[in-house]
Parts: structure tokens; sequence; C-alpha cells
């Protein structure tokens, strides 16, 4: 067990030297802007896996959250002159307030209806980015977002920004790691696996759910702010219902149930993302937009028929099932 | 134009439009009763049967222009290979998706129907692009008129092919083998089994022709309103939308909730904001959901509720 623990800590320790210097090593901004981009969707995925690996909950429309959390540091830092840092902040802690509003009523709805429900959510706040164009600018986005700064850094230029966000990330896992690891952590699995008897213990089922779905929807708020904050410019097509699928993707490349796993499926959808879309143009020209969705499409019909713990657990489950089978039959 | 007039038009055109939320619904029912699942790519069903039969029909590019099909088959013919087209992608998705998972949870369920949705939407997006397309009116001709309001031709086949449809759906259900076989598997699956009717069979067939009746709802609609590579989606919101204000596994509630959804929809977006007119439908599923799940469903319809995990 010790020897277990200390290669586990090996590797993130590893993980953390090899993110620390990939600027250092790679000079080129546009794959540095990928990689934070993946950071931004890691602290998205964590949050939805914990609402739907560890609390059974379906989230159709996490985006919501992302793009709440992007248009409110956009409106408090270049409308209300708050201080970046400040907006950032702010909009984060205003996402989780929204998740808990919106919760209350919805979260006493499940399975389809909660899908439904999360669904029609993005759709509402997708529609309010676009129509609302004296507040948000409207479908041409919103402009001139100012970047953040602390005292007098600036966080200006791509590569401070990779560091923000993985600093950002780690700090993100590392809650989540330990909200898994703990008390509420045990009581989710619970609810999740045999809601009856874990209520009959006195779990609030309700108030565990909820309060993960606020703190999911305050890292979205968090990395929609420092999005808006990297790019400068937003637009609501960035937030819509496909965006939340691909989130789903994600958490379920990389397993539902699993935090480590979230890096991963952000990864994974990401780079796979941009490689359809160099290739697509190959296979027909002027293809572009969102063809990449097909992939997606039947990944995500895959995975969960057959992978259901997410690529590489499931995986590995299927390359060893197969071995066993080879060596019974040789042997 | 009064206001009597006005609002005859808005219930007219709600009524058209309601005819085919009403089509997506019946889709909805007909597979959530027997299988159990909650389509989400019922709406695709509607956006494949309409492109096809365009396709089939009238000159059409495809793969940015790389291609180029001008058939000029007739337009019944167009709309038959149109609906086959949905029955054959929901007969695919039935044995790869929904079959090998059928154990898995609602959860797993709802993903891989959300997989498939937008795999088909990108399919359908690489063929056909962002484009809108139009088919002509099935008849020629001027509109008519009702009480002051102007009702176009297609609104009249619109109305008049839903109504045949429930009809025919109706005469299905109850008066042959295969739609009494498909009622005992969706009121009983276990007594079924035991009475020798082959369930994995019925689910097949509730695919079949849910995807069909969705495709019909595609077609019909797509000369009056143009048919875009991302109307799937709405169209499955709406059609889900009305089939639980029908009380989710009624075939003529599921009628009746699309209907009223159409005018409820036309109305709002005519005198308050067109701007956010799909979001009123979904102002209409919080209010129906929480209002109506919130207190006296657990009385009524239990059985389908708990099987739809509430």
């Amino acid at each position: 067990m010790n020897i277990k623990v200390s290669t586990a800590r090996l590797a993130v320790l590893g993980w953390v030297v090899v993110m620390a210097a990939f600027p250092l090593v790679v000079r080129n901004n546009y794959q540095i802007f990928i990689l934070t981009l993946i950071g931004l969707y890691t602290m998205l995925t964590v949050g939805l896996s914990l609402v739907m690996g560890y609390a059974g909950q379906v989230s159709l429309g996490h985006a919501t959250f992302y793009g709440v959390g992007a248009y409110l540091t956009a409106l408090l830092s270049a409308r209300a002159g708050l201080p970046s840092w400040a907006a950032l902040l702010a909009s984060a802690a205003l996402t989780g307030l929204l998740a808990l509003l919106v919760g209350v009523p919805i979260f006493r709805l499940r399975g389809h209806y909660l899908a439904m429900a999360t669904l029609g959510l993005n759709v509402i706040f997708n529609l309010m980015m676009k129509n609302e164009t004296e507040i948000t600018g409207g479908p041409s986005g919103f402009t001139n977002i100012p970047p953040l700064s602390l005292g007098r850094f600036v966080f200006d230029s791509d590569v401070k920004m990779y560091y923000l966000v993985w600093v950002v990330a780690a700090v993100v896992l590392w809650v989540s790691l330990n909200i898994v690891n703990s008390r509420v952590g045990r009581a989710l699995r619970a609810i999740h696996a045999r809601p009856p008897p874990a209520e009959s213990l006195g779990v609030d089922a309700n108030a565990f759910k909820l309060r993960v779905f606020a703190l999911a929807a305050v890292y979205a708020g968090l990395a929609g702010g420092l999005y808006a904050q990297a790019v400068h410019f937003i637009s609501p097509s960035s937030f819509d219902f496909l965006f939340s699928v691909e989130l789903i993707t994600m958490s379920a490349v990389g397993g539902l149930a699993s935090v480590w796993g979230s890096i991963f499926g952000a990864a994974v959808v990401v780079f796979l993302g941009q490689f359809i879309r160099d290739k697509m143009n190959l296979i027909l020209e002027g293809a572009s937009g969102e063809q990449e969705i097909i992939i997606f499409g039947l990944l995500l019909v895959i995975i969960m028929v057959f992978l259901p713990e997410g690529l590489t657990s499931g995986g590995l489950r299927v390359v060893r099932g197969w071995q066993a089978r080879r060596k019974a039959e040789s042997g | 134009m009064d206001f009597t007039q006005q609002l005859a038009q808005y219930v007219i055109s709600g009524v058209t439009q309601g005819s085919i939320y009403a089509l997506i619904a019946l889709g909805f029912v007909t597979i959530f009763n027997v299988t159990g699942v909650i389509n989400f790519s019922q709406g695709e069903f509607a956006v494949i049967g309409a492109f096809v039969a365009i396709t089939l029909a009238q000159e059409t590019s495809l793969f940015r222009g790389q291609m180029t099909v001008g058939l000029g088959w007739p337009l019944p013919l167009a709309a038959l290979v149109g609906v086959l087209a949905a029955v054959l992608v929901g007969v695919l998705l039935y044995r790869l998706g929904i079959q090998p998972a059928r154990n898995a949870s609602p959860l797993s369920q709802i993903v891989v129907t959300i997989g498939a949705s937008i795999a088909l939407r990108g399919l359908v997006l690489l063929a056909w692009g962002t484009d809108p397309y139009r088919l002509s009116p099935f008849t020629a001709g001027k509109p008519l008129k009702l009480l002051g309001a102007v009702v176009t031709r297609q609104s009249v086949w619109v109305m008049g092919l839903t109504v045949l449809a429930v009809l025919g759906l109706y005469a299905f259900f109850q008066y042959t083998l295969t739609g009494k076989a498909l009622r005992a598997s969706s009121a009983n699956a276990g007594a079924a089994r035991l009475m020798g009717i082959n369930t994995r069979r019925m689910g097949l067939i509730a695919f079949a022709l849910s995807a069909g009746i969705s495709a019909l709802g595609g077609i019909v609609i797509t000369p009056l309103t143009f048919m875009t590579y991302e109307r799937g989606l709405m169209l499955a919101l709406k059609g889900f939308v009305a089939m639980i204000m029908g009380g989710l596994t009624s075939p003529f509630g599921a009628v009746l909730g699309g209907l009223a959804l159409g005018v409820i929809e036309s109305l709002a977006a005519g005198l308050l904001s067109s701007g956010y007119k799909d979001a009123f439908s979904f102002a209409v599923l919080f209010v129906v959901l929480l209002v109506r799940l919130g207190g006296m469903t657990r009385r009524s319809g239990g059985q389908a509720l708990d099987r739809a995990g509430l």
C-alpha cells in the first residue's frame, strides 16, 4: 500500500514537472493555447464528473455555467469597472449561487426529466446571450475583455495564462480528490449506489447533490472567467448545447467516476477535434464547422455501450479479458 | 387586420407547427412505452426523412457541390423513401446502440441517444451542409381563408396527414396482432415474454414505427419552414415537452400536448417576443414538470414514472 501511494505521488510529480517544463521546450503559442484550453476543460470536466459519476445526475447543460462565468467576468470587469481578479472571483461565486437557485427546483427531478430540464436551461441561457444584445453583445459577441491582473502583474501572454490556468486546474483537482475521498464522497457514492438505504441512514441525498452541482458550477464559472480573460472575446456559440455534449464526451472518455480521468478526457477530445478538423479538409474540400461531432457522437455511443468505465479502465478490462481468454485457450 | 384576425392567424400557424410536435411526441411515446427509453435523437429522424425526400424530389447538390442529384421523383414516392430511410436509421440505432445497452442505467441510455443524435446531425451536415432547404408545397394554389386568417394549402396537408397518422396508428395498435403485441410488451414485458412475444423484436418495431412517424412530420413541414441540419434537437425537445404535457405514456395526450404547445408558442412569439420563441416551450416544460411531478403524479401513472427513473 505504502509503495502504491508513493508511485502515485511520483506520477503526479512527474506530471507536474512535464507540464511546468512544456512552455520552456515548446515555443509555439498556438500549442500552448491549446494546452491552456485543455486545462480549462479539465476544470469543467471534473465538475461534470462529480455531478454525473458521483452524484449520478445527468447534466446536459454544463456549458451554461461556463458561459455565465465568462459573461459575468466580462460584464463586471469591462462594464462595471471591477478589478479583473475581483470580477473573476465574483463571477465564480455568482455562478455557484445561480446553480443553487436553479438547482433547488431542478433537483426535485430525476432521470430523463433532469436531463431535459438542464438541457432546457442551456437553451434558454444561450438564447439570452444571443438576444440581450445590449448586455451581451448578441451573436457577434462581447469584445475587449481586459486581461487578468494582480497588482502590477498582468497575465497578458499565452504562457502566463497557461501557468495560471494549470495552477487553478491543479487546485480544482486537489479539492475534488479530497471531496471524493471524504465523508461527502462516501455519502455521494452511497446515494448513487443505493438511494433508499443511504437516505434511511441519514444521508440527505438532495442536499448533497445540490452542493456538488453548485461546486461544479463554481469550477465552470471560474473556467469561463479565465477563458474570457485569456481570449478577450466571447460569443454565445462557445456555450451552446453542443459544447455541453462535448463536455459529456470528455467526462465519458475519462471515465464518469474518475477525477484524474478528466484531464485525459479533455485532452483526448481537444486533440481529436483538432485532428478531425485538419483532416476533414482533405476528405472534403472546404468542409468546416462541426463535422467532428460525427466522431464525438460515435465515440460517446461506443464508450457508453462497451466501455462505461471510460476509455482507459474500460479498454484495459477488455484487453485483460481478451488475454485471459487466449491464455485459457492455449493452456 | 384586427386583433381577432391576428389571434386566429396565430392559432392556425400554431396548430400547423404543433402538428409536427405532435408527430414527434407520438414517436417518443411509441418508443418509451415499449422500451422505456427516451430517445433524444428523435428529432434527427424528422431531419433525415426531410433531407432524403428533398434530394429525391428536386435537384440537390451534396457534399459541398461534389455530387449533384437530380432524380426529380414524384413527391409521394420521394416522401415514402424519405420515411423508409428514417425507419432504417431507427432500426440501426436500436440494434447497434439501444439493444446492447438495454440493461444499462437510464443515464447511460440517455448519453447513448445523445451521442447518436449528434453523430446523425454531423452526418447530415457533412452531406447537405448548413444551407436551409425547402420542398415545394404538395399542391399548388391560392391559400384558403378561415375566420379572416390565411390558411396555406400546405397547412391543410399538415393537419390532414397528422390526423391520418394518428388514426392509422390507433387502428394499428387496436386491431392488428403486432399492435396488440406491442401494447402487451409495454403493459408488462415479462408477461408478454411468457406469452411468447419476442419483446426485443417489439423494441425494434417500436423504433422503426417511431422513426417513420417523426420523418413524416419532418417531410410535411418542410414546404412551410425551411429544413436545416440543426433542427433535430429543437424538434426533439418540443416533442418531449409535448409528450410530458400529454402525460408521458398516452398517444392521444401526446398529440394534444403537441397542438397545445404549438399554439402557446405561436401566441407567445406573436404577442410577446419572437426572439425567445424556443424559450417559451421550456418555460412550459418547467411549469409542467415542477407542478405536475412535484405533486400529483405519484398517484397516477406511478409505474411509468418509475420506469423513467422518477
